[in-house]
């Protein structure tokens, strides 16, 4: 792939957590069948989808809370450049130290320098999908570098030496029992009694995990926004393992995508009314910490931000498929997709799953690299109504399968039938010829692929004597 | 009222039952009803399959057919969909400004049939009698597209004779979703799975819906189970009366 | 390689934005600062909905409600600035404590900067009332007091009264997960009881 400089580029192959190993229905066969995956993931959405409704019904004026995150979003990609300048302004005045990476490769790169610099051999992480696209962990231990993750979620996923599978909840395919196999089977020192009852297994994390914040002197974030106008950064969470990150340590390194950063502090009235509510269905999360660079006496006292492209400046070059740059990764349309509900997020390869995910992973990459994606949708439109920012996924989809490579088969099945239909003649006498199909078999069984997939589960309609427009002309 | 119709490929050609009773069911409620023989498919297979070059000819064909009408009937929500909020994006990057506002302009002029009755002609009891256990799929495109919302029901309601019944996870995609149907046919039959399951569990004699799309995939699959259950056309319930 | 890095990614940027996408004003028809006045009712309702304590008490009450609350033989951890008459006796203040100090105390008990009544959250600023940061995080009970001219009605009313230049954390009850089978479960890493004393005004 060459690269043009200054052009906008997409993410690099070889490094980080963006592309599958198989496209998207072969990964889906074996999700499919596996009975409980399908169940805990039916539970867990079935659960938030409840939960995110009553709070979110409780506001009068989410709609237009929707409509102003939305045109705030656009805003700032429209002047991303110099909000980001501004941006990096406000954190340096404050104490604060600004990297810039145009990849996977330069963050992992400037973070591990950087933690190799404080002489720590151990990081303690705040769950982060911008760390988990670059494949931060990875880099970090071949650097000799022991990352720990503290979400409980994440913690389930490094312990089962498993994949996430959600945005929020990166263990939602894991139910209680499961969790509880894996601490018996992966954490140090747990009670060999241990029961599955949620507040047990989330205290065994508390007790697992609590050395191991008072000892260790980096932390490594991600963010949920910035504050172009103030230089603060926000965090989200539930459990108090980000504010322990955020607070304990002597050095704190937070990685963050362009896209995240908000023109004013006043922006944040909105985005804290529509994260948590689309998100985890609270009114509001049990935790948010909000930093502005570097407090003396209180919190860590270096303070780095590493800005990442990664691919975004490829994405924002495409005027329709730029939207995606605007998700808060509350992962609302990973909750209400039918497709999500049923396969869940492994089957989608990228660490962005879900309807987001196939909008933006295959942006990221480049559509080659993942051009299954976008056909990973019945274009239901779910997913555009549950978006707290209004991110049209379906008229982006639509618009990345028109870029999408197709298959040469495909693309002169399609142009023959464009070719029949436009042609009223021609088509007329093509719709008397699909009777004569009957002879693939009643009632279609035996029919080639693609035409098999149909078949496999479904019967085809008796054809009928006559068609519409036989009868009309008759009549 | 002169009312074009435009029956989609589908209904023309596998579910003629559907365009019939769209006719019928406008006739007898005294409009005139059209049908422009050049009149062929709005394309949507091959937009959303990603092929909007290979669609042109066929959105130029939908705009250049009925522009000379005042009000357009689409016995489909999801055709209606994409003729409302895909046919300019398509003439627009790929034909030319002229065919672009042309397009939208009979974009506005087509309407679904549901919306046809309720919002142009007025009408909620159109004097159907149809005595069956029912239970209604709101079908995606009409749902969150178009947004028909409740109008599909209220024509229900006013069907003597009909028992309509609540469907469960009514507003959960079948999985048809166009040629989704064949490239992700597994995860589509079990989205099937889940909306048959609940339909089964009405116990309805029919399932109805405003697309012969949907109907055709959930009704293949109702019919590969042997459920008994069968699917008809909203358009076929309304022409329904007492004589027929 | 980094200053390099900051005008390659600058350059890209602007590049993507070369169809100079122009933005109308953003719509702000929600409900914005000043809209409702602050309920005490809606506050008690959804801190106690998202387990947190209340009480209502007298300014003569907080001492002793603390130590009660920071349990047998359990400290009073206070920060600096903390009002002496709600200091419980015997409380040990925040003078730079190592951190195995500060979590072995029985309770922290501290002020608050804002609460949202809507959401059911307290907002603390690091004032010296307040302490650091770090002191309402490794004790396992929080005791927070709050005077009734501090809560406000909504989200966009405790933004305009917050400076964004301290550091802030924003609690909504004790410490909780929604990992496991997604539902909301206490008591994880930070504090697993939220008590919340309104003063009465």
């Amino acid at each position: 792939m060459t690269t043009f400089l200054g052009m906008p580029a997409t993410a690099p192959r070889g490094v980080g957590h963006l592309r599958g190993d198989q496209p998207f229905p072969r990964a889906a066969h074996d999700a499919l069948g596996n009975s409980q995956l399908r169940r805990n993931l039916r539970h867990a959405t079935t659960t938030i989808r409840g939960k995110s409704g009553r709070v979110i019904a409780e506001l009068p004026d989410w709609q237009r809370l929707r409509d102003a995150g939305s045109a705030i979003k656009a805003d700032v990609m429209s002047r991303l450049p110099d909000l980001l300048v501004q941006l990096e302004s406000r954190v340096t005045e404050a104490g604060g130290v600004v990297h810039w990476a145009a990849d996977a490769n330069e963050a992992n790169r400037i973070v591990t320098d950087l933690v190799r610099q404080t002489g720590s051999e151990r990081v303690i992480k705040v769950k982060s999908m911008a760390t988990q696209e670059i494949g931060l962990n990875e880099a970090l231990e071949d650097g000799g570098i022991t990352p720990v993750e503290t979400d409980l979620a994440e913690l389930i996923v490094q312990l089962g030496d498993d994949k996430p599978s959600h945005i929020l909840v990166p263990a939602i395919h894991r139910n209680r029992s499961e969790i509880r196999e894996i601490f018996l089977r992966a954490m140090p020192g747990v009670d060999p009694f241990l029961s599955d009852d949620p507040p047990a297994l989330a205290a065994a994390a508390r007790r697992y995990l609590r050395e191991t914040f008072l000892s260790t002197s980096v932390a490594v974030s991600g963010a949920n926004f910035a504050i172009a106008e103030t230089g603060t950064l926000g965090v989200v969470e539930s459990e108090g393992n980000g504010r322990m990150c955020l607070t304990l340590p002597d050095t704190l390194i937070t990685v963050m995508g362009i896209e995240k950063v908000l023109p004013t502090w006043r922006d944040l009235e909105v985005f804290l009314q529509l994260l948590p509510r689309a998100s985890t269905g609270e009114r509001m999360n049990p935790y948010t910490t909000m930093w502005t660079g570097v407090t003396p006496g209180d919190g860590p006292q270096n303070f780095h931000l590493v800005l990442l492209d990664n691919g975004r400046s490829a994405v924002l070059a495409d005027t329709v498929g730029r939207q995606a740059l605007h998700c808060i990764r509350c992962s609302a349309c990973l909750n209400v997709c039918p497709v999500y509900e049923r396969t869940g997020g492994h089957a989608y390869g990228s660490v962005y799953p879900g309807p987001i995910g196939a909008v933006l992973s295959p942006q990221l990459t480049g559509i080659e690299d993942n051009a299954s994606l976008p056909y990973a949708s019945s274009l239901c439109g779910a997913c555009f109504d549950a978006c707290p920012v209004k991110i049209d996924i379906p008229s982006m989809l639509v618009h990345l399968r028109n870029k999408a490579p197709h298959s040469p088969a495909e693309r002169a099945a399609m142009a023959a039938a464009a070719y029949t239909m436009s042609r009223p003649r021609l088509y007329a006498s093509a719709q008397r010829a699909v009777k004569m199909a009957r002879i693939a078999g009643r009632r279609g069984r035996g029919l080639p692929p693609p035409l098999s997939g149909w078949t496999a589960g479904r019967d085809l309609p008796e054809f009928p004597k006559q068609t519409f427009r036989d009868w009309w002309a008759q009549r | 009222m002169r009312i074009a119709f435009f029956a989609t490929c589908l209904a023309d050609t596998l579910f003629p039952e559907a365009a019939k009773a769209t006719v019928r069911l406008l006739e007898r409620l005294g409009h005139e009803v059209v049908f422009p023989f050049e009149q062929t498919c709005c394309g949507q297979m091959h937009i959303n399959t990603g092929y909007q070059r290979e669609a042109l000819p066929l959105v130029k064909r939908y705009a250049q057919t009925f522009d000379r009408y005042e009000v357009i009937v689409v016995p489909s929500g999801s055709c209606a969909g994409s003729i409302r909020h895909q046919h300019t994006m398509v003439a627009s990057s790929y034909g030319d400004a002229g065919l672009a506002a042309r397009s939208e302009s009979v974009a506005a002029r087509t309407y679904e049939l549901s919306e046809l009755l309720i919002d142009v002609l007025k009408v909620e009891d159109v004097g159907a009698y149809y005595p069956h256990r029912v239970t209604y799929h709101p079908t995606c495109h009409s749902l969150r597209m178009i947004r028909v919302g409740d109008k599909p029901l209220r024509l229900l309601r006013q069907v003597r004779g009909l028992d309509l019944v609540e469907l469960p996870a009514a507003e959960q995609c079948c999985g048809f979703g166009g040629t989704f149907a064949l490239k992700n046919a597994e995860t589509s039959t079990a989205m099937l799975a889940d909306k048959m399951t609940n339909i089964v569990s009405t116990g309805a004699d029919v399932c109805t819906a405003g697309d012969t799309s949907c109907l055709m995939h959930i009704g293949g699959g109702l019919s590969r189970l042997r459920t008994g259950v069968r699917t008809v056309h909203l358009a076929e319930i309304l022409a329904s009366t007492e004589s027929s | 390689m980094t200053s390099s890095s900051r005008e390659l990614i600058l350059d890209r940027i602007r590049a993507a934005l070369r169809d100079a996408p122009i933005v109308g004003e953003v719509p702000r028809e929600y409900r914005p600062a000043g809209t409702d006045s602050a309920d005490l009712d809606v506050l008690i309702d959804r801190l106690v909905d998202y387990k947190a304590e209340v009480y209502r008490v007298s300014a003569g009450e907080v001492a002793a409600t603390a130590a009660r609350l920071a349990g047998e033989g359990g400290a009073v951890l206070v920060p600096p600035g903390l009002p002496m008459e709600w200091r419980p006796e015997g409380a040990l203040t925040d003078d730079g404590l190592a951190p195995d100090r500060i979590a072995s105390a029985g309770a922290v008990l501290t002020a608050a900067a804002v609460a949202v009544a809507e959401t059911g959250t307290i907002v603390l600023d690091a004032s010296p009332d307040q302490g650091r940061r770090i002191i309402t995080l490794l004790p396992d009970v929080h005791v927070c007091v709050l005077r009734p001219d501090q809560v406000v009605a909504s989200v966009p009313d405790a933004i305009a009264r917050l400076d964004p230049r301290r550091p802030l954390t924003w609690i909504s009850g004790p410490s909780a997960t929604s990992d496991i089978e997604l539902n909301r479960v206490e008591g994880v890493h930070g504090p697993r009881h939220l008590h919340v004393l309104i003063l009465d005004s």
